[in-house]
């Protein structure tokens, strides 16, 4: 089935079958992989993007639904950049990068995805907005406390140890 | 993790839907966000061979004042439930339990709808719907009728919905002032709940209303612990009740027992956090 | 931080270790750019589904495999039939532990019978992904199930022998008794004893990257080039020539980026040996991504044994003697390490006591379960939960709290080196401090008099108190005491420090990284002792043909044994820089001193080099010393004299719901030592991670099996690996206290978060509950085996307090 994406602001036309994951379009077809799968059961996040804005997980997004549609995978993020040119890196990024908020990697994109969407929803958010709003985002490195801070401190707020 | 193959079509209006699905009969499964099918596609655990994508009806997402009730489309996402101005000022408890439910990229995606058609028992808002005595507006070849929600959950992951029906909307009274509260128990945020309680001090009937997650193959009240609410138990006493008539499963989280004990707390925390 | 001694090293710091450095790694990895194993694009490749057993324990029959070679894209199925001579040896285990160790041989596709559910029967090879996916679903397999062993208990029984030949499913019992006559007489004469039993549940070790591996085979060429997600590629390589018979220096092993391990992906898998079979055998790449469903049972599970454990005790609580029996589960095969893994812990049950006597014994037990193997602290995690826990037990029997019975029984600081009981040499050492710190932070005392504000209130919310002093053996390893363990290999390490002719300088590391940060921390290393711009080294590893020689990344090794490698690798470069920069500025080698990168004769400002000078002229070669290579390069192979024993108190804070048996970890604290830290932030973050990992094993985990051999949780939705909700910040603080055995006074610190966390939590929950008589909640302590619990103890010593229904 013929389909067209608006992927990290491009048009992206393909044809597909009805049963392609969204994941497996932006990785396989796309060759966008730094949207990573984790799991099988929607659990651990690690696929999260940002589709018209809003985390989802590309793992549980037919291709087919998302039609028509905009997408933001991580190779896109530091292009949304207030003063992106795509060249630096994206607030959030440059605070998992400073607060030491990843170790393996793997979890990070989705993870870095859910954040972005978390702090467009919610500003300015307490520590427990934020452990709350990553629920859906396993990580197995990091025991997420320089995840929280990380977010928090892309929010603005004055982190401390 | 990958879905067997299916044949895809999309409605763009609900008469079209009703149509594919008319057609093609128990083969076919209706698609809107897809977080209850698409992770049982994937498991190989359900395999329709047609899926009819609703997910663009246009007219099918919104949350309005219906003069008493508030409606509620099939096709409104979980998180624009959750946000809802008119859902927190008129039904608090919906609009909370709403925002509850899975987790913020589930809510992005999973419908109202799509999980009150889906029936299970471990949902969170199937329990606040009947806790409110709301409607569930369905449409088929005949028509649309309005069907309540005590009659529409009939069994595991079945409801009173046709083979060839489509859920449109719920319709919820407007309890704006009432006391309510959920109380959800869980291992992980994330996860169904092991148990909950959605109460409701004053609902559709004029009386004190409880629905009660994962206590059976269905969505079920806490008709008990409603009666001696309204004989005018306490808190607590009506809350020993919660467990009556209820067939909790026996599954890794929790022994039928526990679940049992687990309904008699949570629906008095509840009733408590409420005001009752 | 307090400093208690301060490490002696040969080389000048220029100020770059112990350094909060970001990360080098974190670039690519933040963009999408970090390429992992399943986002290799590889033309033409093949992709491989395995058709696994749905029973644990079953004969295989017929095979129809028609249907699904019938299916588009399906290239071919294979059997085990089919591929009974595609080994030249059976799946390699590196450690048989005794010299009657009982093993079956363990092939990749099993033929006869299969023996844990997820046992490999055949395998699909498609085009596609998805093609494959499909085809695995069409092949049908006849089974005629046999009885499963799930209960380890059950299992050395025998009621069912798993492999027949074997006669038994004992595989093998270790034992560790200086002297018995000892421990006899010290359990006879004791004041106090006490004696429990502990199951360490199953756990799955949950790296957020599935496994997945990738063989591309020169067709004409003879070459093999194989991508895994692996923490040891270099033993990897060597496997695959040992098993699949493809010549060692043909085959080359590349790691990507490997999102965590943890353990299990420190093995020698049969996917990656049927990869390599069938892309030789085909002539075209094949691969395969594991799901994570799929994962739960085709990769190594941790954990797994039931513990029995005695303390004998003077009347102050002093300990005489400790006596260990344990029943490990190997799960159906042995794995590469799978038997080793108890006695990694076999020397630490009495922790960080000061024990006289002392017996441990393993028996080692096969089960129709997936096997065994390394997770996180690997033997240790087990042996320090067992002596903490039964720490806690004697301090209850002698009357005093968690942190008395440990101050009377630390060894003390002028003890070290010291010299354990069980055999091992301690080589540095100061508990006391770590505890007194630890129970600052999270004020100890205040939490003690709100404690019993509520026991004497009667409240149904429970708080409770956890400590936990551990000790581990890392830094895997003196090979001579692994050749005395009958490990399969040594435990050195290997690195290459080489300055370019710009003065640019590579690392080559045999230490294979995934996620720990080598790339930063051995910069930092190189940088600091050069006096050079950490930015100027860039860190090469994880490819066989980059990096040949190595020993890879497990047991908190990669620092004091790779790391330690790295600098001595830089000290030969520094030296073989002063003996060029003397030729060539005609000065004695003793008169240079290195400032800032820059070899400079003392007294003379203006005479001097810097090291990039010095590279160049290596490189150019005009003016060398007679004998020396035009090269400024140097490769060490460190075989570390012993291991290093890192420690640490952590105190865990508990809120339990009587009501609903739900446990809050409301607070955590833990003061650890790892001697002097390369860069304190990535030694955070390793914590961080492994408390919580340990925490999960407490509150959250466990692989459960029925009775038919099933595992009933294998996704996400039912294995309950925290998020961030679920767990507090963490308060660290440390001490530092060198190693007196390596140049940079380091330990590891990869597993110790971990190792500490379990025992701290539980004992939390015990200390919150032991006035109703509770003594022991099993792991996890979920919150019905908690409600379970005190509405038993209730039972037996009275009615519930107020707020219960």
């Amino acid at each position: 089935m013929q389909i067209t994406l608006f992927v990290n602001g491009e048009e992206r036309s393909s044809d597909v079958e009805p049963r392609r994951l969204l994941v497996h379009h932006l990785r396989d077809d796309l060759g966008l992989t730094g949207t990573n799968v984790g799991c099988d059961t929607s659990s651990c996040g690690a696929c999260t993007v940002l589709l018209d804005g809003e985390s989802v997980k590309a793992c549980t997004v037919l291709a087919v639904q998302a039609d028509g549609r905009s997408v933001t995978t991580i190779e896109g993020l530091a292009a949304t950049a207030a003063d992106g040119d795509g060249a630096g890196l994206h607030p959030m990024q440059q605070a998992f990068h400073a607060e030491h908020g990843l170790q393996c990697g793997f979890c990070t994109p989705g993870m870095v995805m859910a954040a972005v969407s978390l702090l467009e929803e919610n500003p300015q958010p307490t520590e427990q907005d934020v452990r709350l709003g990553l629920e859906g985002n396993l990580c197995r490195c990091t025991g997420y406390h320089n995840i929280v801070r990380a977010v928090l401190a892309a929010a603005g707020d004055e982190v401390s140890a | 993790m990958i879905p067997a193959p299916f044949d895809y079509q999309r409605a763009t209006s609900v008469d079209e839907a009703i149509g594919l699905l008319g057609e093609h009969g128990d083969d076919a499964k209706l698609l809107a966000g897809g977080h209850s099918l698409l992770p049982l596609m994937k498991l190989r655990l359900a395999a329709p061979a047609v899926l009819v994508d609703i997910g663009g009806i246009g007219d099918l997402s919104f949350v309005e004042d219906g003069g008493g009730t508030v409606r509620i489309g099939a096709l409104t996402r979980h998180h624009d439930l959750a946000t809802s101005q008119l859902a927190h000022e008129q039904v608090p408890l919906l609009a909370h339990v709403a925002g509850q439910i899975g987790d913020p990229q589930v809510r992005h995606r999973g419908t109202v709808g799509g999980s009150i058609a889906h029936g299970d028992p471990a949902s969170d808002l199937p329990a606040a719907l009947l806790a409110l005595r709301g409607t569930v507006v369905v449409r088929g070849p005949g028509g649309e009728r309005e069907v309540a929600a005590d009659d529409f959950f009939t069994g595991f992951l079945e409801t009173a919905l046709g083979p060839d029906e489509v859920l449109t909307e719920i319709r919820v009274p407007a309890v704006a002032g009432v006391g309510w509260a959920f109380e959800k128990f869980n291992r992980r945020a994330q996860d169904w709940a092991i148990v909950g309680v959605a109460a409701v001090l004053s609902n559709g009937s004029g009386g004190p209303g409880v629905g009660l997650v994962n206590m059976g193959s269905a969505p079920l009240r806490a008709a008990g612990v409603e009666d001696a609410l309204r004989s005018g138990s306490s808190a607590a006493d009506a809350a020993a009740r919660a467990d009556e008539g209820t067939e909790p499963p026996d599954d890794l989280n929790a022994s039928p027992e526990y679940r049992r004990h687990l309904a008699q707390v949570l629906t008095r925390r509840a009733l408590q956090t409420a005001g009752a | 931080m307090t400093a208690t001694e301060s490490p002696s090293t040969d080389a000048a710091s220029s100020g770059v270790i112990g350094q909060r450095l970001l990360r080098k790694e974190d670039a690519r990895l933040l963009t999408g750019e970090g390429r992992f194993i399943d986002d290799l694009q590889i033309p033409g490749a093949l992709w491989m589904g395995m058709v696994r057993s749905p029973f644990a324990h079953a004969r295989i029959g017929n095979i129809d495999t028609s249907a699904a070679a019938a299916m588009p894209g399906v290239r071919h199925v294979f059997t085990g039939d089919d591929l009974h001579d595609a080994w030249i040896d059976a799946m390699p285990c590196a450690w048989p532990v005794t010299d009657d160790m009982k093993a079956p041989p363990h092939w990749p596709v099993a033929r006869d019978k299969a023996c844990y559910a997820g046992d490999i029967v055949a395998v699909v090879v498609a085009e596609s992904r998805y093609q494959a996916a499909d085809a695995v679903d069409a092949v049908v397999v006849d089974y005629d199930p046999l009885d499963a062993v799930v209960d380890i208990e059950d299992a050395a029984s025998d009621r069912v022998v798993i492999h027949e030949d074997l006669g038994t499913n004992r595989s093998y019992t270790w034992t560790l008794s200086p002297d018995a006559e000892a421990v006899d007489r010290a359990f006879a004469e004791a004041a106090h004893t006490v004696s429990e039993r502990y199951v360490q549940q199953r756990l799955i070790p949950t790296a957020m990257e599935p496994r997945g591996v990738a063989a591309v085979p020169g067709v004409y060429g003879g070459d093999l080039t194989v991508y895994s997600a692996t923490q040891i590629p270099h033993i990897l390589k060597i496997m695959i020539a040992a098993t699949c018979g493809v010549p060692e220096h043909k085959v080359r092993v590349i790691a990507p980026a490997v999102g965590g391990g943890f353990g299990s992906k420190l093995n020698v898998y049969a996917e990656e040996l049927i990869a390599v079979t069938l892309a030789r055998r085909l002539g075209v790449p094949t691969r395969w991504t594991e799901g994570r469903t799929e994962a739960a049972t085709s990769t190594i599970q941790g954990r797994g044994q039931v513990q029995h454990i005695e303390l004998a005790a003077d009347a102050e609580g002093k300990v005489t003697a400790v006596r260990v029996k344990l029943l490990a589960d190997m799960g159906a095969y042995m794995q590469l390490v799978t038997p080793g893994i108890p006695l990694l812990g076999a020397f630490l049950y009495h922790g960080v006591y000061d024990v006289p006597a002392y017996h441990f014994e393993c028996t080692g037990v096969f089960t129709t379960c997936t096997p065994t193997d390394a997770y996180r602290g690997a033997g240790r995690p087990e042996a320090t939960y067992a002596v903490e826990r039964a720490m806690d037990a004697l301090a209850r029997e002698v009357g005093v709290d968690g942190p008395e019975i440990r101050r009377r029984n630390y060894i003390a600081p002028d003890k070290f080196p010291y010299e354990s009981i069980a055999g091992l040499t301690y080589d540095s050492g100061n508990y006391e401090p770590t505890l007194d710190r630890a129970l600052e932070l999270v004020g100890y005392d205040d939490l003690r008099a709100e404690q019993r504000r509520r026991r004497e209130a009667g409240e149904t919310k429970h708080l409770g108190i956890g400590v936990t002093t551990y000790v581990e053996m890392c830094g895997l390893a003196p090979s001579r005491v692994l050749a005395s363990l009958n490990y399969g290999a040594g435990g050195w390490e290997a690195a290459t420090v080489r300055m370019l002719p710009t003065g640019m300088v590579q690392v080559v590391s045999g230490s294979t990284p995934h996620g720990q940060g080598h790339e930063t921390s051995w910069s930092q290393i190189v940088a600091d002792r050069l006096g050079i711009d950490p930015d100027h080294v860039e860190v090469l590893h994880s490819d066989t043909a980059i990096s040949p020689i190595g020993m890879d990344t497990y047991g908190s090794r990669s620092l004091p044994v790779g790391g330690v490698a790295v600098a001595m690798a830089t000290d030969q470069v520094i030296a073989k820089a002063r003996t060029i920069a003397a030729h060539q500025l005609e000065c004695a080698e003793d008169d240079l001193e290195l400032v800032a990168g820059e070899l400079r004769v003392r007294g003379t400002p203006s005479k001097s080099m810097t090291l990039q000078e010095v590279a160049y002229g290596a490189f150019t070669a005009h003016d060398l010393p007679d004998g020396v290579e035009p090269n400024l390069m140097a490769q060490v192979t460190y075989d570390p004299p012993n291991f290093v024993f890192p420690f640490g108190t952590h105190v865990a804070v508990v809120d339990i719901d009587e009501e609903t048996g739900h446990v809050e970890l409301v607070d955590y604290a833990a003061v650890d030592d790892c001697g002097p830290q390369v860069n304190p932030m990535i030694v955070e973050g390793q914590l961080h991670g492994g408390i919580v990992q340990g925490v999960a094993q407490a509150l959250w985990e466990e692989a459960v099996y029925d009775d038919d051999g099933n595992l009933r949780n294998p996704s996400l939705i039912d294995y309950c690996v925290p998020s961030s909700a679920e767990v507090p910040s963490i308060k660290l603080d440390n001490t530092v206290t060198p190693s007196p055995s390596n140049l940079l006074g380091v330990k590891g610190i990869g597993e110790a978060g971990t190792i500490g966390s379990a025992p701290t939590v539980i004992n939390a929950i015990v200390d919150a509950l032991a006035p109703l008589g509770i003594t022991d909640i099993a792991m996890p302590a979920h919150p019905e085996r908690v409600w379970a619990a005190i509405r038993d103890a209730r039972a037996t010593s009275g009615p519930a307090g107020e707020g219960a229904p």
